[in-house]
């Protein structure tokens, strides 16, 4: 029961962060939203495990928030060089 | 003291939905990326440790919580790094906090908030 509530509520949070994603003014909104879309992502997995009495897949919900923290660096670090380059092309 | 357990990770779960909620909630109603940074991070570091908590609470000692301290301490640790960094590369891009910014530089609040 608690499972299901937690659940629930972790949907309702992810859809927020998607529609702020959708909306977000600016890029780095977006790159936010999608971060916290991702650590509800692993805490979804592990509540679902819970969930369905069988927790087998924790590795997953570990090896998905590795790539999220990879993969939201390696944005940002893009777009930093990105942006610096154009101000120098400005310049 | 299984049921002591149970109400444990009860109280802690539902604590930890509360606080995410509040996180997504904050990153849709607050008016500019700073204070939505704040939001989001701030109830992630809790919400996800109270959450991860209650489940420890459930999964006894096996190997399940060994992987389960494993989560947190990578949450813990990755989340407040790509905060810092998020917040950083943000500022270094020229956007300025709200309540940092001028009386006389108005005019730059009016062209942040024309752009989104």
């Amino acid at each position: 029961m608690m499972y299901a509530i937690t659940a629930l509520t972790l949907l309702v949070v992810m859809a927020l962060a998607l529609a702020r994603a959708f909306a977000g003014p600016t890029l780095y909104d977006r790159i936010l939203a999608v971060n916290n879309f991702g650590t509800k992502t692993v805490l979804l997995i592990a509540v679902m495990d819970f969930l369905s009495g069988r927790p087998d897949f924790l590795d997953i919900a570990i090896v998905y928030a590795l790539i999220n923290f990879i993969s939201v660096i390696g944005v940002l670090r893009f777009f930093e060089y990105a942006q610096q380059k154009t101000v120098e092309q400005a310049e | 003291m299984d049921i002591a357990f149970d109400i444990i990770s009860w109280v802690c779960l539902l604590t930890g939905s509360f606080f995410c909620l509040t996180g997504g909630i904050g990153l849709i109603r607050f008016p500019e990326f700073f204070s939505r940074i704040h939001a989001a991070s701030l109830t992630d570091t809790l919400g996800a440790s109270l959450i991860l908590i209650g489940l420890m609470f459930q999964a006894g000692f096996s190997l399940t919580l060994a992987k389960l301290i494993m989560i947190l301490i990578l949450s813990l640790i990755a989340g407040t790094t790509a905060s810092h960094a998020m917040a950083k590369a943000a500022l270094k891009s020229g956007m300025c906090p709200l309540d940092q910014v001028d009386r006389s530089a108005e005019g730059s609040v009016k062209s942040y908030k024309d752009k989104g």
